[in-house]
């Protein structure tokens, strides 16, 4: 019913601006075209000059009430930069925008028809078009300068103390793998993944169709899913690739991106300057998290795709890791050096049945030390 | 010149044919309805035509962006009758599924940048004007003209049957993207529904370059006497530089889509390489490249931008000139800076893709070339804004949008220096931001030189004029409404907020913003009913409108207002005018206008 109501409603707003504005059509033949079209004339004059105002004030507002709301302060080094550009950025378009719409309302209020004014035949100048082409010119210049530096250090080589991960994307959620004691990601192929036992296709085995061989460096590697750790103040290296669609790694607290791309490996790198406890303090928002959203469109769940990165301090981290197990482990606990000497396996056993396994074995009983 | 030669003769040969025209002035006896309203060879009827089937789509893509705004703003609440409208698969309960969200978001990009401000826009004006304005009876090709609208009308016809198959339309985005889109199993849309979104796009391709080959035939070899290339309308020079992005873009992007439709059907690995989809399994296909795609994709993708801003602009400057009553500034410029955002518009694809995984060295030259861009765009402003200086200004409905039309180009523009610059791009890729740049600079932008152009060329079309109240009220809202629904979108796209999402109260970095997403849906839903407005008054004063009384009614200087109030086929009576001037002597010792027309007097001044 309510339903109805609206749509009469609407149907009666439109028929009353229509019986308006045929009415002033009437209107403005009895008083003879030319008269009102002055009038009409004078009204949209005044209407630039109040808007121009109006408009202003609506973009100090605006900024007041939201400026606020866009993100604290970075969580990354890098970041930083990244912050002070846009600001550098806001800045000169900013003057620029605020020249040109000034201009733009109020030459349209002033020069309005009148009477007695004679527009000014003044079809170029050589040198203002000269000016207005090399300042814009200089200016970008500038801005394009400071931004390739930028964007030599982020997509320039990490650091060398960088810790590195893994990050896999998938419909819909994020798969991170440690190298593990180790350090050294261990091969992975994709037609060996198997969603419940080896999420990255990992190379445990050999396999004579795919012509692959065991590869020891991914027994100990260790593999998680949606939350990644990393330590502050220590950069972090992604190595970032997607297991079937195109996904994006979005930070948005660390002020960077990089697509996942299926076959494709790709790098971002950053050093995270907070710890996650610490961003609650400072934005005063005790649910305050890192969060990783998905940023390419990758079908119908792509607004669900959430990861979570906590940023914690080089003894937690390390207690972390501690308790952490080898994927292989947590796959296969009958291949667990507590319960048998580890061997490479000649075959992998198709049948083993592991989802439960796997889901204790995150949750870090930790009876397996490597070697 | 040899060109001036073949026109001289050309124009004598249209003579003989002319007489015989106006015999049939009168009684019309050779056309039907068909032939006359459906099959029209005319190209002020093919205008008319893709002028109203944009408007259709716009209409529908209009209304999706309403659908998928309320979900935005209630993503909790329940609405019965979106379930009556959208039946009980896409609204189970009143609400919005996400499968039918990324639909309705997809559907709209695509048909908005195509079928509104590509064919909506380019193949309405180009149509109309190009053959009134260069002094032709028609275009160099009638048939290959009317082929194209039907090449368009068909692939309307496809889009909108993809909406009704069993998965729904494509839901990858309007720049449809594989794997995802390559993979029926990866996405419900990328079933039927992406197969007929590709044969849609395939024949719009076809009836863009039938149409864009049309186009730059007829602007260099049909122009009348003394029309020389310096001596064309701004609007022609638009026209003809749009004309060439798309015959030089389009088969890029055809053959992209041709590689995709092999890797959907026929087993080949372009685009796909080491993929393991859930449910399904690893897929076979290894070594093809994803951010191929996007680079053949993108090749037109961007130059498309241009094809949708670049009529605005030149209607824009034409319209500005002549309610300034003052000479466009700086037409040698204008022209210049055309071309070179046509060459630029080559250039710069791969800005899109600064986060794809693309060489970060390969980057660093499309970010120079990008910036590059802002350059010849600055030039336009600062020309605009000196056209009006000391004008005397005519506020009719097609001055203001073209005011507002370069306001928009300002605000929209001046963030494209943001996320040009690939160190920012890092942080506002695929965010809010990039959503408000582009719908303010050429969503925006362009519905705003498509409105400037209806109202300013309506009378030609129609021999009446459109109701100025509803009118001056469609405009202010609308310039007020389209500011206020995107600029606060700048701020949720500097805090993250990622593009295409169904709902964001599980973020903790987002839900801040559901307050403003409520808003811009209001504000939203009142802009696009004041459309509906626009349309009443479109149609109302097609039928009922005041009649055009003078022949020239804006006090033009251009050949379009020699022609009868209502030109038959054929466009002038007699012999086509010769031309003898630029067309922007406004404001010309002391006279109000000097029409193209007018050969030049022994004591003029200036001569161009």
């Amino acid at each position: 019913m309510s339903t109805y109501f609206v749509i009469a409603v609407i149907v009666l707003v439109f028929v009353v601006i229509f019986q308006i504005a045929k009415a002033s059509e009437y209107v403005s033949i009895l008083k003879g075209e030319e008269s009102s079209r002055k009038q009409n004339n004078k009204i949209n004059g005044f209407l630039m000059i109040i808007f121009l105002v109006l408009g202003l004030i609506g973009v100090y507002y605006c900024h007041h009430i939201l400026g606020g709301r866009v993100l604290g302060e970075s969580g990354s080094k890098e970041g930083e930069k990244v912050d002070e550009m846009l600001h550098i950025t806001l800045v000169i378009t900013g003057i620029v925008f605020l020249i040109t719409q000034i201009l733009l309302f109020t030459f349209a209020y002033k020069f309005q028809e009148k009477e007695n004014r004679k527009a000014f035949f003044f079809p170029h100048n050589n040198t203002m078009e000269v000016v207005w082409t090399v300042v814009p010119a200089i200016v970008l210049s500038v801005l394009v300068v400071i931004g390739l530096r930028n964007w030599f250090i982020f997509t320039g080589d990490a650091p060398k103390n960088a810790l590195v991960v893994e990050v896999t994307g998938r419909q819909f959620g994020w798969i991170f793998r440690y190298p593990g004691k180790d350090k050294e990601f261990g091969k992975k192929y994709f037609r060996n993944i198997d969603p419940s036992t080896n999420s990255l296709g990992l190379v445990w085995a050999d396999n004579k169709e795919f012509n692959q061989k065991a590869d020891p460096a991914a027994y100990d590697d260790i593999v998680q899913e949606q939350t990644m750790y990393v330590i502050k103040n220590k950069p972090v290296k992604l190595i970032i690739g997607s297991r079937d669609v195109i996904h994006d790694v979005g930070l948005p607290h660390f002020r960077m991106k990089m697509d996942a791309v299926p076959g494709i490996p790709t790098t971002l790198w950053f050093t995270p300057k907070y710890t996650t406890a610490e961003m609650r303090e400072k934005t005063g928002n005790a649910n305050f998290q890192y969060e990783i959203s998905c940023d390419q469109m990758c079908g119908n769940g792509h607004y669900s795709m959430k990861g979570v990165i906590e940023v914690v301090t080089r003894e937690e981290y390390d207690a972390w890791m501690a308790k952490q197990k080898p994927y292989y482990y947590s796959a296969f606990p009958d291949k667990d050096p507590s319960a048998a000497p580890m061997t490479t396996p000649s075959k992998v056993d198709s049948a083993a049945p592991v989802k439960t396994a796997s889901a204790s074995a995150v949750l870090g009983g930790n009876q397996n030390k490597l070697k | 010149m040899s060109n001036e030669q073949i026109l001289h003769t050309g124009a004598s040969a249209i003579l003989a044919h002319d007489t015989d025209h106006g015999e049939h002035a009168g009684h019309h006896h050779h056309e039907t309805f068909i032939t006359k309203y459906i099959f029209s060879q005319d190209h002020k009827m093919i205008a008319k035509q893709f002028l109203i089937t944009g408007m259709i789509w716009a209409v529908i893509g209009g209304l999706m962006s309403v659908l998928f705004r309320i979900q935005l703003a209630y993503p909790d609440t329940s609405f019965p009758f979106l379930e009556t409208l959208l039946g009980n698969k896409w609204a189970k309960g009143g609400h919005i599924s996400a499968d039918a969200y990324y639909a309705l978001v997809t559907t709209h990009g695509t048909v908005m940048v195509f079928f509104v401000l590509t064919a909506g826009l380019s193949g309405t004006f180009s149509n109309f004007l190009i053959p009134l304005q260069v002094g032709a009876r028609d275009m160099a090709s009638p048939f290959m003209n009317m082929l194209s609208y039907w090449f368009f009308f068909i692939s309307g016809v496809i889009m909108m049957s993809s909406l009704f198959v069993e998965n729904g339309p494509f839901s990858g985005g309007w720049t449809a993207y594989p794997p995802l889109s390559a993979l029926g199993s990866a996405s419900p849309g990328s079933k039927t529904g992406m197969d007929l979104w590709l044969i849609s796009m395939a024949l719009f391709v076809v009836s863009q370059l039938l149409g864009g080959l049309n186009y730059i035939a007829t602007i260099l070899n049909m122009r009348t006497k003394g029309m020389s290339m310096t001596r064309l309308p701004l609007t022609i020079w638009a026209f003809f530089f749009t004309a060439v992005l798309g015959v030089l873009s389009f088969p890029v992007l055809l053959s992209g889509f041709i590689l995709l439709i092999f890797d959907r059907n026929f087993g080949t690995s372009f685009y796909l390489s080491d993929i393991f989809v859930n449910g399904v399994g690893a897929l076979p296909n290894e070594g093809g490249s994803a951010i191929l795609y996007q680079h053949l994709f993108w090749f037109l993708g961007h130059p498309e931008v241009y094809i949708i801003i670049l009529p605005g602009m030149g209607m824009v400057s034409e319209i500005l000139s002549t309610n300034s009553r003052k000479p466009i500034f700086g037409y040698m410029a204008m022209v210049g800076s055309l071309f070179a955002i046509a060459v630029l518009a080559f250039l710069v694809w791969a800005h899109h893709m600064f986060v794809s995984g693309m060489n970060p060295f390969l980057g660093s030259f499309f970010v120079l070339l990008t910036l590059l861009i802002a350059v010849p765009s600055a030039i336009k402003v600062f020309n605009w804004l000196t056209t009006l200086w000391r004008g005397n200004i005519r506020f009719t409905p097609a001055m203001l949008y073209s005011i507002g039309f370069v306001s928009m180009f300002i605000s929209g523009g001046l963030t494209g220096i943001w996320l040009g610059n690939s160190a920012l791009d890092i942080h506002l890729h695929d965010t809010y931001f990039i959503i408000a740049h582009f719908h303010l600079v050429m969503g925006v932008a362009g519905i705003f030189g498509m409105y400037a152009g209806i109202y300013h060329w309506f009378p030609k079309m129609f021999g009446r004029y459109m109701n100025n109240t509803l009118a001056y009220i469609h405009f202010w809202v609308t310039l007020t409404g389209a500011y206020l629904i995107f600029w606060p979108m700048h701020y949720e796209g500097l805090a993250g907020m990622p593009r295409r999402y169904y709902d964001y109260t599980n973020w903790e970095s987002f839900k801040m913003f559901a307050g403003l997403n409520l808003f811009i849906t209001i504000v939203a839903i009142i802009v696009f009913a004041v459309q509906l407005l626009f349309l009443f008054n479109f149609f109302y004063s097609i039928f009922k409108g005041r009649k055009v009384t003078s022949q020239n009614p804006w006090g033009s200087t251009t050949l379009e207002w020699t022609t009868p109030i209502h030109p038959g086929h054929g466009n002038w009576i007699g012999e086509i005018p010769e031309v003898y001037r630029w067309p922007y002597d406004y404001g010309k010792d002391g006279k109000d206008f000097i029409a193209q027309t007018t050969p030049i007097g022994a004591e003029e001044t200036v001569t161009h």
